[in-house]
């Protein structure tokens, strides 16, 4: 028991060593977590953006926080699809019955969901410098948007662990990222919400995506934060920990 | 140490309604090679599963290398490897990638080494670097027994190893498992092709309807087989016919 349990980082870093290979090997999943949020951030600033008002001098500073989001999103639809091909095609069964830290199968795509979302996201912040996006904040504002960009995507992890863990096909696996990938434009990602109609209105300023655009829109300005940063934590921390709960029991119920 | 490499007294398992295992009792000489014969759904699937410790039986006991499945699960999975049904290896790796994976979790001092050598034996040095998702069948289920030989398991089971491979990858296999059991590895093996169990095993088990129903080599199965009418025909049923036979019997009680 106590050799297996000092294995755990070691057969951890097996995991997250495979499947991080999984995905520089996939041009789709590079195309989709960086590539597409990269064209969608130069459709908005240089096609869009001259005709949104949003009170800034600068567009890419108000969009990027919104395009982060989006490529977090998007990333994790592949974390639930190698977790299914990995219950699918039996290589699971592989990994439990070998003497190994059995919770690292699940754990490596967690860390993995983590480190690749972390790199796609500062390829965007690469990009964003390049076309004009300036901050003034310093490094614990920096640090407190790796902190909230970091618990967004380990709450939409579990949520892509339950999808990945339960689901029926391949399709049906990824279907669940739509929604989420869709919500940042409900929010004050794009567009501030006082364009809105009232119903929207109230949607896009009551949804998590606006509190955690706003805070890492504040951060990343040097504005006062306010509460947005405390809703946009809880938010974080309570999707985390009810998705974490169903997924942990879809995983009980795999093995 | 008992000179069996597993022992299984009593076996139940149900799934919800589904009563697939109703008691079953064999036991498997350490260094042979055991076949578990049955039709589709029989539950040969779920007694390595529980075998393997990836399930946990309603009741009765299955001892492994020594140890209880249920209370020293980690010193089962120490001793023994697993090839599932379905070639269990990783698709977007290379073939030496997926043995070095292999190794580095059973904490082997050598991996690349281990790699090497297992790509050897099997003929697969050609396409070590290569993704497995460009292997063919037989390819990949060399390279999947392959994977269950690192770090040298006493016992491996093997899950229908031959299920979907064409006649040449299929002795191909077999010829594997044969070498394997030379070394002094306990095979244990599952299928549907009583070919299969008659060219490899040392003793084949009948799985039916939940309980093994005749266990033994394949001369005591063919002393089941009622004897002839006419007895000077020297025909020798084959065990399809003693398989046939047995299973129709046990369905008339």
């Amino acid at each position: 028991m106590e050799t297996i349990k000092n294995y755990f980082f070691m057969d951890m870093g097996v995991m997250l060593g495979r499947s991080m290979r999984h995905i520089f090997r996939s041009m789709d999943t590079i195309i989709t977590v960086t590539i597409t949020p990269i064209a969608m951030m130069l459709l908005f600033v240089y096609v869009f953006g001259g005709a949104i008002q949003t009170g800034t001098d600068n567009y890419v500073n108000y969009l990027l926080p919104g395009i982060l989001l989006i490529a977090i999103a998007s990333g994790i639809a592949y974390t639930a699809y190698r977790l299914f091909m990995d219950m699918q095609r039996g290589i699971f069964e592989r990994f439990h019955s070998m003497p190994i830290a059995r919770s690292t199968a699940l754990w490596g795509h967690v860390l993995t969901s983590l480190l690749s979302n972390a790199i796609s996201v500062v390829v965007i912040i690469l990009v964003a410098f390049i076309m004009g996006f300036r901050s003034s904040a310093g490094v614990l504002s920096w640090l407190a948007v790796a902190g909230i960009l970091a618990l967004f995507t380990l709450a939409l992890t579990w949520i892509a662990a339950i999808a990945g863990l339960s689901a029926k096909s391949v399709d049906g696996a990824g279907a669940f990222s739509y929604p989420l990938i869709f919500l940042p434009f409900i929010s004050s990602a794009f567009v501030p919400t006082a364009s809105m109609p009232s119903v929207v209105r109230a949607f896009a300023e009551n949804q998590p995506v606006t509190s955690i655009v706003e805070a890492i829109r504040a951060l990343l300005s040097s504005q006062p934060v306010g509460n947005d940063i405390w809703v946009a934590l809880a938010w974080c921390v309570g999707i985390m920990l009810v998705a974490y709960i169903f997924a942990m029991r879809a995983y009980k119920k795999r093995v | 140490m008992p000179n069996n490499s597993i022992q299984v007294k009593g076996l139940q398992k149900s799934y919800k309604k589904l009563h697939v295992l109703k008691g079953v009792d064999f036991e498997v000489e350490k260094g042979s090679i055991f076949a578990l014969l049955g039709s589709n759904g029989a539950g040969k699937t779920t007694i390595v599963k529980i075998l393997t410790t990836l399930l946990k039986p309603d009741s009765g006991t299955a001892t492994v290398n020594g140890f209880d499945v249920a209370s020293k699960p980690e010193s089962v999975r120490q001793s023994i490897s697993l090839t599932g049904q379905f070639a269990a290896v990783d698709e977007i790796l290379t073939g030496r990638e997926n043995l070095i994976m292999i190794a580095k979790l059973r904490h082997l001092k050598n991996p690349r080494q281990v790699a090497d050598d297992l790509l050897n034996r099997f003929g697969l040095t050609d396409a070590a670097g290569r993704g497995v998702s460009t292997y063919s069948g037989g390819m990949r289920r060399r390279l999947d027994i392959a994977m269950s030989l690192v770090g040298k398991p006493q016992l491996i089971f093997l899950d229908e190893p031959t299920t979907g491979l064409d006649p040449e990858a299929r002795i191909e296999v077999w010829k594997t498992v044969k070498e394997l059991a030379a070394n002094g590895t306990t095979v244990f093996l599952t299928t549907q092709y009583l070919e299969e169990a008659e060219q490899l095993a040392d003793r084949i088990a009948i799985l039916h309807e939940g309980r093994i129903i005749a266990n033994g080599t394949l001369a005591d199965l063919k002393k089941l087989f009622p004897p002839a009418k006419v007895e000077y025909i020297e025909k020798q049923p084959s065990l399809e016919e003693i398989f046939l036979a047995i299973v129709g019997k046990k369905e008339e009680k």
